[in-house]
């Protein structure tokens, strides 16, 4: 049931669209956790659309890590750098959509502009360097049907 | 307990509150009309009959695990623990000085704190009603103390309103419960409400706003010694010649709702943060460490699983050592109780059915950082007589939570600097340790100027670097549960899981341990059919 409500360029937030009273609160989420007690914070510093670095940066990489390489624990965060999943663009573009397993989705943060913005820089940096951008009518497409 | 009255009408009622008002109102109107349920723990599980000899190997010292240790070690079972980290707790945790973490990326944080202080990165409070957890602590001795969650004299602080100026929590919410009890005792004088309250129930509610907003005889809020009592004086009454009181000023309601502010009054009412809520005196794994150590001869740490197989009769785990790695080794049981976090869960090489890993994939994880600050002294309460309690911010910390414990301590002392989730979270997690440190206290000093000469060091937690859970807490919808929350659930051959992931009090212990008593009850019920 994400919502996804689109304003282009706009950085929208599940935390900012339920404040707002935009998403219904259903019976799965009557229970207040204890972490979204606190006021979810809207002030990410807004990458501009096209600053695929930025939204590396202030997001991916704290899983990902700053250097791309992912990172090992009791578990593994994928490495990024010289990763032949992003060959096929369509890849991560549905996975920051929809995130992956434990990976949240980053659908409803991010417009189509950061989605692509961000893909295309992964995809040329930390090693990658596939030359075919990503457009925003791609990440469009991709973007899961609207919730009935 | 709330009596239920008519569901269609109370269902109506909340979902237009829910069309005009933000979540958090929506969640106080679902929680006063009985909506939000109270743990359903009656005491720990009574498991009759002997299990002759059977085995369980659970994985993960958490909460979950150690709770079903000991719950299946005191009914017969040989039991065993394998866990990740070098100490038992898991979420469940306290930093404190000389303490050194490593996250994911290799920072690592020697946390500075002087004895006795310290910062709960993950659980910090219980609310009343988490039956399970407070008997655990009633059974293993674990002293608790209040924790303080609505504090009158802390800030309600919004960038935006008042001049960036914080607000005291206590005007804030008299000043707008005054104005709303007098706006609506005017509109009921005015015949507005005719249709709605009989004019014998108009006189008791003119009464009831009277009192409820601190009205004046004439149902006015304004300043005098009535709305004094509730906000505070400028001029609090004394003692001989001078000790008359001065009354304070509301602030006028158009300023009050423009603000914002009434958002970050209501958060107390909610279900789990109403008075009385508690804490473990000295930190929040005072609760593990006293369970590691009724089943201490079973824990064997620094074992990373790595592999979960099973056969029709029992199962067996590969694991190596989480600091050397190295050759695996296996241990095996009958019966495998499984309460390691669905984010790590879901990479890990294991025999269960289709429907059961996907609902294994099915669980993203939150992000929350919380950010613990070590100040030369304890000025919110040696300057504004704050103690204990929350201040609430639209800054991207969202919160400062002062400690509720050793008032008046002359010594550092140690806040709650962020506590933060969704994309601030993320935005924290990204950075390294030190800079998020120095961003909240630059944050922290709009509220407190005096961070800038006080702030001594801090230790910063974001959790989708933390080793062994990455990530908070697994996040369910309405969508997810009724596709996989059942699969999640169940007897899967000879394996079955347990933790917060598995529970609707997510992120919460008592989540985690009230999985654990449903898991081994069930599993009991089965081994006893066997
Ligand atoms: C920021 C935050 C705030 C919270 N606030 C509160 C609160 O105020 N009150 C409250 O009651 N609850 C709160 N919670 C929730 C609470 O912490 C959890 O619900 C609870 O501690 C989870 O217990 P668990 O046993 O299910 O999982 P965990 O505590 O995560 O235990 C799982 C264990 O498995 C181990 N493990 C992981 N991978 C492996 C592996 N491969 N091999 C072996 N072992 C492994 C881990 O090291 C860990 O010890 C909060 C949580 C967070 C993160």
């Amino acid at each position: 049931m994400k919502t996804r409500i689109a304003l282009p360029g706009a950085m929208l937030t599940v935390a900012s669209l339920l404040l707002a009273g935009l998403l219904p609160l259903t019976g799965a989420q009557a229970q207040n956790t204890d972490v979204q007690s606190a006021k979810p914070a809207t002030a990410l510093a807004k990458p501009t659309p096209d600053d695929g670095e930025a939204i590396y940066t202030s997001i991916c990489q704290g899983c990902h890590m700053p250097d791309a390489k992912g990172a090992k624990g009791a578990g593994t965060y994928p490495a990024l750098a010289a990763n032949h999943n992003l060959e096929t663009a369509g890849y991560p573009i549905t996975v920051v959509l929809q995130g992956q397993k434990a990976m949240p989705s980053f659908g409803p943060y991010l417009s189509d502009e950061q989605v692509a913005a961000v893909v295309n820089y992964v995809r040329s940096h930390f090693s990658n360097s596939y030359t075919d951008k990503v457009t925003v009518a791609d990440v469009k497409i991709a973007r899961p049907a609207a919730p009935h | 307990m709330v009596e239920q009255s008519n569901p269609m009408s109370r269902r109506r009622l909340l979902s237009l509150i829910g069309m005009t008002a933000g979540t958090s109102v929506m969640y106080q109107a679902a929680t006063s009309l009985g909506f939000a349920a109270e743990s359903t723990y009656s005491g720990p599980p009574k498991l009759e009959g002997t299990p002759k000899g059977a085995s369980v190997l659970i994985l993960g010292a958490g909460v979950a695990g150690l709770s079903a240790a000991i719950e299946l070690r005191k009914a017969g079972y040989k039991v065993q623990i394998l866990e990740y980290r070098e100490k038992a707790g898991g979420r469940s945790w306290t930093l404190r000085g000389g303490d050194s973490y490593t996250e994911l990326g290799g920072f690592t944080q020697t946390v500075g704190f002087d004895a006795g202080n310290y910062i709960n990165p993950g659980p910090w409070r219980i609310p009343y009603h988490h039956y399970a957890v407070l008997d655990y602590c009633k059974r293993l001795g674990v002293a608790l103390e209040p924790f303080v969650q609505v504090n009158y004299n802390a800030f309600v602080h919004s960038t935006k309103a008042f001049g960036g100026t914080p607000q005291r929590y206590r005007t804030v919410e008299a000043d707008f419960h005054g104005q709303v009890a007098e706006l609506l005792a005017k509109a009921t004088n005015q015949g507005a409400l005719d249709q709605a309250v009989s004019k014998q129930d108009q006189e008791i509610l003119l009464e009831a706003l009277r009192d409820w907003g601190a009205l004046e005889q004439d149902l006015s809020f304004k300043p005098g010694e009535i709305s004094s009592t509730r906000r505070g004086f400028e001029k609090d009454p004394g003692g001989g010649l001078d000790g008359a009181p001065v009354p304070s000023k509301p602030v006028a309601l158009s300023e009050l709702l423009r603000s914002g502010l009434w958002r970050a009054i209501g958060i107390g009412h909610g279900y789990e943060f109403q008075t009385t809520l508690f804490q473990p005196v000295g930190g929040m794994d005072m609760i593990p460490q006293a369970m590691a150590r009724e089943v201490k001869d079973v824990i064997r740490y620094n074992a990373k699983v790595t592999a979960i197989r099973q056969t029709g009769s029992g199962v067996t785990v590969s694991y190596v050592d989480a600091r050397t790695g190295g050759t695996p080794q296996t241990a095996s049981a009958d019966w495998c109780l499984c309460t390691i976090p669905a984010s790590v869960l879901s990479q890990i090489d294991k025999d269960v059915s289709p429907a059961m890993n996907a609902a294994i994939n099915a669980i993203p994880y939150e992000a929350s950082v919380k950010v613990g600050l070590q100040f030369k002294r304890r000025f919110w309460e040696q300057d504004e007589s704050i103690y204990g309690g929350i201040s609430y911010t639209d800054l991207p910390i969202s919160v400062i939570g002062y400690p509720a414990t050793n008032y008046g301590s002359t010594g550092k002392g140690v806040l709650l600097g962020a506590y933060c989730w969704g994309p601030y979270a993320y935005k924290l997690t990204a950075m390294s340790p030190e800079e998020r440190v120095r961003e909240v206290v630059g944050y922290g000093a709009r509220i407190h100027p005096q961070y800038t000469a006080e702030f001594d060091t801090g230790v910063a937690v974001g959790w989708h670097r933390v080793p062994w859970t990455l990530g908070c807490f697994g996040h369910w919808t309405e969508e997810t549960r009724a596709a996989h929350y059942k699969d999640l659930c169940a007897i899967d051959g000879r394996l079955l899981l347990a933790g917060e992931h598995v529970s609707y009090l997510p992120a919460w212990q008592e989540g985690a341990i009230l999985s654990a008593m449903d898991a081994v009850t069930r599993l009991h019920q089965r081994v006893m059919a066997l």
